[in-house]
């Protein structure tokens, strides 16, 4: 069972972190980034299997694949963007968590643009 | 799982060191070790955070 491995990593880690963080502070923080790597390195499996069977299902339903791309790369823009600002939060640099999280949303707003305007397009043609 | 134990045996060694050199008087060399001690793990962890990256890009098609 992934889970229990997962969450006995993540106490784990979290003690060691706990008796780092007095002495030296920037190596706690390093530890709970390694650690949460880790911890996503377990799900991986488990993910691409999601995505592998979204993107047959998509083939098969013949949806335009523009779409389908476009919406994994939402996804995993915006992962990247909540893993970084979350470590910024822990080292308490709440700011830059906040202008990542910022720049997150305005390269997903760009990534929707053509999807919205396809959107849009379709609407018009169906109103005469 | 051994990537956290090395880290922190890494994080604890440095840690002790600092503190025996510290209190032995030689405080530039406590410094060192604390600044040696934080690029090693600067960088097993950025290859780390770079091999994460790497799979995401697979993941969802970047």
């Amino acid at each position: 069972m992934e889970i229990v491995q997962i969450t006995a990593l993540g106490i784990i880690a979290a003690v060691l972190i706990v008796v780092i963080k007095a002495q030296r502070p920037e190596l706690a923080l390093l530890a709970s980034i390694a650690a949460g790597i880790l911890i996503f390195s377990f799900i991986i499996g488990k993910l691409s299997a999601v995505l592998s069977m979204l993107d047959n299902y998509s083939k098969k339903i013949n949806i335009d694949s523009i779409y389908i791309t476009t919406l994994l790369k939402i996804i995993g823009i915006a992962y990247i963007a909540e893993f970084g600002s979350e470590i910024c939060k822990d080292a308490g640099e709440s700011a830059i968590a906040s202008k990542i999280e910022l720049a997150g949303k305005v390269i997903i707003v760009f990534l929707a643009v053509p999807i919205v305007v396809s959107l849009l397009e379709l609407i018009l043609r169906i109103i005469p | 799982m051994d990537l956290i134990l090395r880290i922190a045996g890494i994080g604890i060694i440095v840690a002790i060191l600092h503190l025996v050199l510290s209190k032995s008087g030689r405080e530039e060399q406590a410094m060192m070790v604390s600044l040696v001690g934080v690029v090693v793990v600067l960088m097993i962890v950025a290859r780390e955070i770079y091999k994460l990256f790497e799979t995401v890009k697979d993941l969802f098609s970047f």
